[in-house]
């Protein structure tokens, strides 16, 4: 059976989709704020390995990520190598 | 054998504070003003005889064998219409009146069966009981008379008994003989005042009367009948009666437990005859309940022995052989050495688990424990993740704690009611009882729904506004109704100032009154006319106790975090918080979706709703269990799925959840579990998920084990065992034994042991034990020190959080639209006989009620596509594609589609798709853009995922595969 074909977005494709609906709640808020919320969000909800696949996209230049999660990169704790 | 026996005073206790004193029986009692005699009597310890009387309905008076003499007062007056007096002196025996009674009961009797001889009914009903207490010993009317009689049983055979009505056995759970009815009218009664449908009426007058149901042409069946069963229950003959009654006689033990269908948790007797069930009673000293109940939790129980349930524990190797059957023994060694090997080969978060909403309080702590303290990680997650994960991130962010902030019982004090995104009377149906008894004493009510439900008009309810509003645009909506709050000044400023930030709803009210957000601006994309959403903000505003009740319509949106902020702060603005009446309540799915969450099933939270990464608590239970805790967040289900079809996800033990057919964009969820090396599924039926499992352990019902549920209103609720586990080992008994053959020195004997841990490590539940809920029946948590009986409503006098935070709630569209390709917006919802995924209602006859989903589609959708009623129709989303019949309404507006997914074979989530909160990644079931066209039949999926089924439930050395 041929099984997820297609449309679907691939996990690095979803991991942006995710940090950049992040931001968009926070975008209204004052700029301190938006950034610490986005980091916060991030480090309280994401699994250390999609933590470590976002900082993987970033070094790759941080394709597709919306300006705001780029500035709270440096707030976002990135995680070692997996295990 | 025990046998749990409820007092029924007559008529419903008087809620005065002054109180009355009077003599009965030359006893002296005092009770409240407005107390019916008859109430007072019992209150004394004597019970006088009735039969039209009961204290869940208001008195009557029809009977006349209720009669009493009052000291310096002519006449017999009917003790259950009479209230009591200061002073008087009450008789309720004499000759006089024993002389009428027994008149009246003959007169019964020469037009009853048990008078011409016992054939017919139980011989334990209320009738004969009353007949027996008046001591009736003759019968001067004779038997030759005009009667309602079946022929054959009465003499004449057939020639005087004109009136004869056959039994209607339409319902497949109780039958109706009119023959043995008094036409006392309590079923009627209990039809409209306790359940609030008015499907029966008396029909015809003197000897003629008759109970119907609907219009005379209909039967139970066939008329708005919603199978509740209150008629039943009320019923003082056997005229209405169980089927399992009448099939296996009176049941002659029971025990109190808890339903463990819907979020409301209503406390039932299970009446039972050895180890049989013979049938559920609605428990009247049941807080979330109060004696009643819907068809799921009174008649759908048959699942439990139901032949597809698997009893032994299985393997396989790969997930296209046949299932193996193996002792318990091999079956814990093989899921411990898998994932053992599992996390030396990929790593230690290589594995999770999924705790279950359907188990107890208890057993999902032990799934959670067996995750963090066993497999060392936090990879574990429960089925509110597709549910209610967004109250728990919205409310805990608004008030500090993730949960629902009133009890039922609250609604008596609403004055007006807004019901958003949810659809009690289908998916809450005893709550939504209770919701429209004070509707009809004049409560307002608003709904925001896509779709016109049930509620929105129905016999003696109205909804003051119905806001049709687009599917996604909840924020839209509920900003614009807090801009029309703010900007015509309608908001709580002494309430706001006390209990908030004021800089904050400074910041709030600025961003309200931007002009996106005003109600002609939100029209152009809710698609609701600006003057409703205008009315309705004031309505809810000034109408006095202002409650909100909402459910999965708020939560399963790209926004549904954001939308569930906006309700509290929706709330806040107008001082709704803290006292009876008021309130944010989430209507929970599943029996134990709170309980779920409160146990620290999320992957970021220990019980109680403390984040991994606090030091402090982490201590406790590093203590507690002896283990170094990891202070990371874990993986959430889609996240599990994603890394498992990227590689580095392999096992996961499943308790009682199928997110094969629960969760969105089903060819993800397929992709996932093949994907890894060991899916270890534990529930009652080969689910869907069981098709993609290589270990099956065989689950335990409700009615086998004890525990807790929390329900809705945050009420922990007993869960007693009626009956020996068919499989050998309740629920939790299998965790502990997959701990210990892992390596875990668990030694749990008993349930109450686990409510002691959680106790122990969790402030919320420091005083709950089994001893206090056998006391109070059950209690609300916070239950500890300062609220040593639990906490009806919380927040009184402050937040949790201490202030209440008011958020903006920017409104964004979401990412799944319609366009040229896909034009409508499909959402989803369910129906009352089903429950979920139907695993178990579709076991049981609730499957004459609905046998099949159905697209609900607007006739001017179906008339452009050239579809007409019960066509087979394709529905394609971005996602996929299903197929199933149209039903064409004008409940949905032009524009949307709406169906419910409780069979497996529609696959309404092979259409959904991967868009999920932005907070929580709760998926985004209610929003899916699709195109429906006509359809032949079954897709190429529905017919190769059908064979599939077929193989993966072979099991060897059973010819069939079950179901």
């Amino acid at each position: 059976m041929s099984l997820d074909t297609g449309t679907a977005m691939s996990t690095d494709q979803k991991l942006v989709y995710m940090a950049n609906q992040i931001a968009t709640f926070f975008k209204s808020m004052p700029e301190d704020e938006a950034r610490a919320g986005v980091a916060k969000h991030i480090n309280d909800f994401w699994d250390p390995r999609m933590r470590q696949r976002l900082h993987g996209i970033l070094e790759n230049g941080g394709e597709g990520l919306s300006p705001l999660v780029l500035s709270a990169a440096s707030d976002i704790r990135w995680p070692g190598p997996a295990n | 054998m025990s046998f749990v026996n409820e007092t029924d005073y007559g008529t419903p206790a008087s809620k005065a504070e002054k109180t009355v004193t009077l003599t009965v029986d030359g006893k002296k009692v005092t009770v409240p003003e407005g107390t019916s005699i008859m109430r007072a009597a019992m209150d004394a310890g004597i019970e006088i005889p009735k039969l039209c009387a009961t204290d869940m309905l208001e008195s009557f008076g029809s009977c006349r064998v209720c009669l009493v003499e009052i000291e310096g007062r002519g006449g017999t007056p009917a003790s259950c219409t009479t209230p009591v007096a200061e002073g008087i002196d009450v008789r309720t025996r004499s000759d006089r009146l024993d002389a009428i009674r027994k008149g009246v009961m003959e007169l019964y009797v020469s037009d009853h069966p048990s008078a011409w001889n016992e054939q017919r009914g139980t011989g334990a009903s209320e009738f004969d009981q009353v007949a027996k207490q008046v001591g009736l010993s003759e019968n001067r009317y004779g038997t030759v008379g005009r009667n309602h009689v079946e022929p054959g049983v009465a003499p004449g055979n057939g020639s005087l008994n004109i009136d004869y009505i056959a039994r209607d056995e339409s319902n497949p759970y109780f039958t109706y003989d009119p023959s043995q009815c008094i036409v006392c009218s309590r079923c009627v009664r209990a039809c409209e005042d306790v359940q609030g449908t008015f499907a029966l009426t008396v029909e015809g007058r003197g000897f003629e009367s008759r109970i119907s149901a609907g219009m005379q042409e209909d039967d139970f069946l066939g008329s708005e009948c919603v199978s509740c069963g209150a008629c039943v229950q009320a019923c003082p003959t056997d005229a209405l009666r169980e089927k399992t009654v009448l099939e296996h006689g009176m049941p002659d033990r029971s025990v109190v437990t808890t339903c463990a269908y819907c979020g409301v948790g209503c406390s039932f007797k299970a009446e039972m005859k050895g180890d049989d069930v013979v049938r559920m009673v609605p428990y009247k000293d049941g807080k979330a309940n109060r004696g009643h109940s819907c068809v799921k939790g009174r008649f759908a129980w048959g699942y439990a022995s139901h032949k597809d349930r698997i009893l032994n524990p299985m393997i396989r190797e790969k997930i296209t052989d046949p299932w193996r059957e193996v002792s318990w023994e091999e079956a814990f060694s093989h899921v411990a050495g898998e994932f053992k090997r599992l996390q030396q080969k990929y790593g230690r978060g290589a594995i999770g688990g999924i705790t279950s909403s359907r188990c107890t309080n208890e057993e999902t702590y032990l799934v959670q424990k067996l995750v963090r303290q066993g497999f060392g990680n936090n990879n574990v997650d429960t089925c509110a993740r597709v549910c209610h994960s967004p109250t728990g991130y919205g409310l805990k962010t608004t008030l500090g704690t993730s949960a629902g902030t009133q009890d039922f019982d609250s609604v008596e004090h609403t004055d007006v009611v807004m019901v958003i995104g949810a659809n009690p009377t289908d998916g809450h149906p005893v709550f939504a009882s209770r919701l429209k008894k004070r509707l009809r004493q004049g409560a307002k009510l608003i709904v925001v729904d896509p779709r016109r439900i049930d509620l929105v008009r129905q016999p003696h309810v109205e909804a003051s506004y119905h806001l049709p509003l687009k599917p996604g645009t909840n924020v839209a909506v509920l900003t614009a109704l807090a801009h029309v709050i703010v900007t015509e000044g309608l908001h709580d400023e002494t309430f706001i100032r006390e209990r908030c930030d004021w800089s904050e709803f400074e910041d709030y009210a600025a961003f309200l009154a931007e002009p996106q957000n005003s109600p002609e601006e939100v029209e152009k994309v809710s698609g609701v006319p600006a003057d409703l959403i205008r009315q309705a903000a004031r309505l809810y505003a000034r109408g006095g106790n202002g409650a909100i009740y909402y459910g999965l319509g708020v939560t399963e949106h790209s926004q549904g975090s954001t939308t569930v902020m906006a309700i509290a702060n929706l709330a806040m603005l107008t001082g709704n918080y803290g006292r009876p009446g008021v309130g944010v309540n989430p209507l929970r799915g599943q029996n134990n979706v709170q309980g779920a969450c409160d146990m620290g099933s999320f992957p970021h939270e220990l019980p109680g709703y403390r984040h991994m990464s606090d030091d402090a608590t982490r201590d406790i239970f590093e203590k507690m269990w002896n283990v170094k805790l990891d202070a990371e967040p874990g993986l959430r289900i889609p996240n599990m799925l994603d890394a498992a079809v990227d590689g580095s996800f392999k096992g996961i033990y499943i308790q009682g959840e199928d997110i094969l057919q629960s969760d969105p964009n089903t060819r993800h969820v397929a992709a996932g579990l093949e994907a890894m090396e060991c899916v270890v599924v534990h529930d009652l039926f080969l689910n869907e998920t069981a098709n993609y499992a290589h270990v099956f352990l065989p689950g335990s019902t409700f009615l086998e084990k004890d525990g807790t549920f929390t329900n809705a209103e945050r009420r922990i609720n007993p869960v007693r065992r009626v009956m020996e586990p068919k499989n050998g080992l309740a629920d939790w008994e299998v965790t502990q034994r997959l701990a210990q053959v892992m390596g875990l020195n668990w030694a749990y004997t008993h349930p109450s042991e686990i409510m002691a841990e959680i106790a122990a490590t969790t402030p919320s539940f420091a005083s709950v034990t089994y001893e206090l809920l056998d006391r109070e029946g059950s209690v609300q948590w916070p239950c500890n020190e300062k609220a040593p009986k639990g906490t009806p409503v919380m927040h009184i006098g402050g937040f949790v959080r201490g202030k209440g935070k008011l958020i903006r709630t920017d409104y964004v569209a979401t990412d799944e639209k319609s366009g040229p390709r896909f034009p409508l917006l499909l959402t989803t919802g369910r129906i009352l006989s089903q429950y979920n995924v139907g695993a178990q209602t579709r076991r049981t006859d609730n499957v004459v009620w609905h046998g099949e989903d159905r697209l609900e589609i607007h006739s001017h959708d179906a008339e452009q596509r050239g579809i007409r009623d019960g066509d087979w129709v394709r529905v394609a989303s971005r996602a996929g594609e299903t197929t199933l019949r149209a039903l064409i309404t004008d409940r949905v507006a032009p524009g949307v589609v709406y169906t419910t997914f409780h069979h497996p074979d529609t696959q309404a989530n092979v259409i959904t798709t991967d868009f999920s909160d932005w907070a929580t990644n709760c998926p985004e079931y209610k929003v899916t853009a699709v195109q429906v066209s006509p359809s032949n039949g079954p897709t190429d999926w529905q017919e190769e995922y059908e064979e599939l089924t077929k193989k993966s439930r072979r099991i060897a050395g059973h010819m069939e595969a079950a179901e």
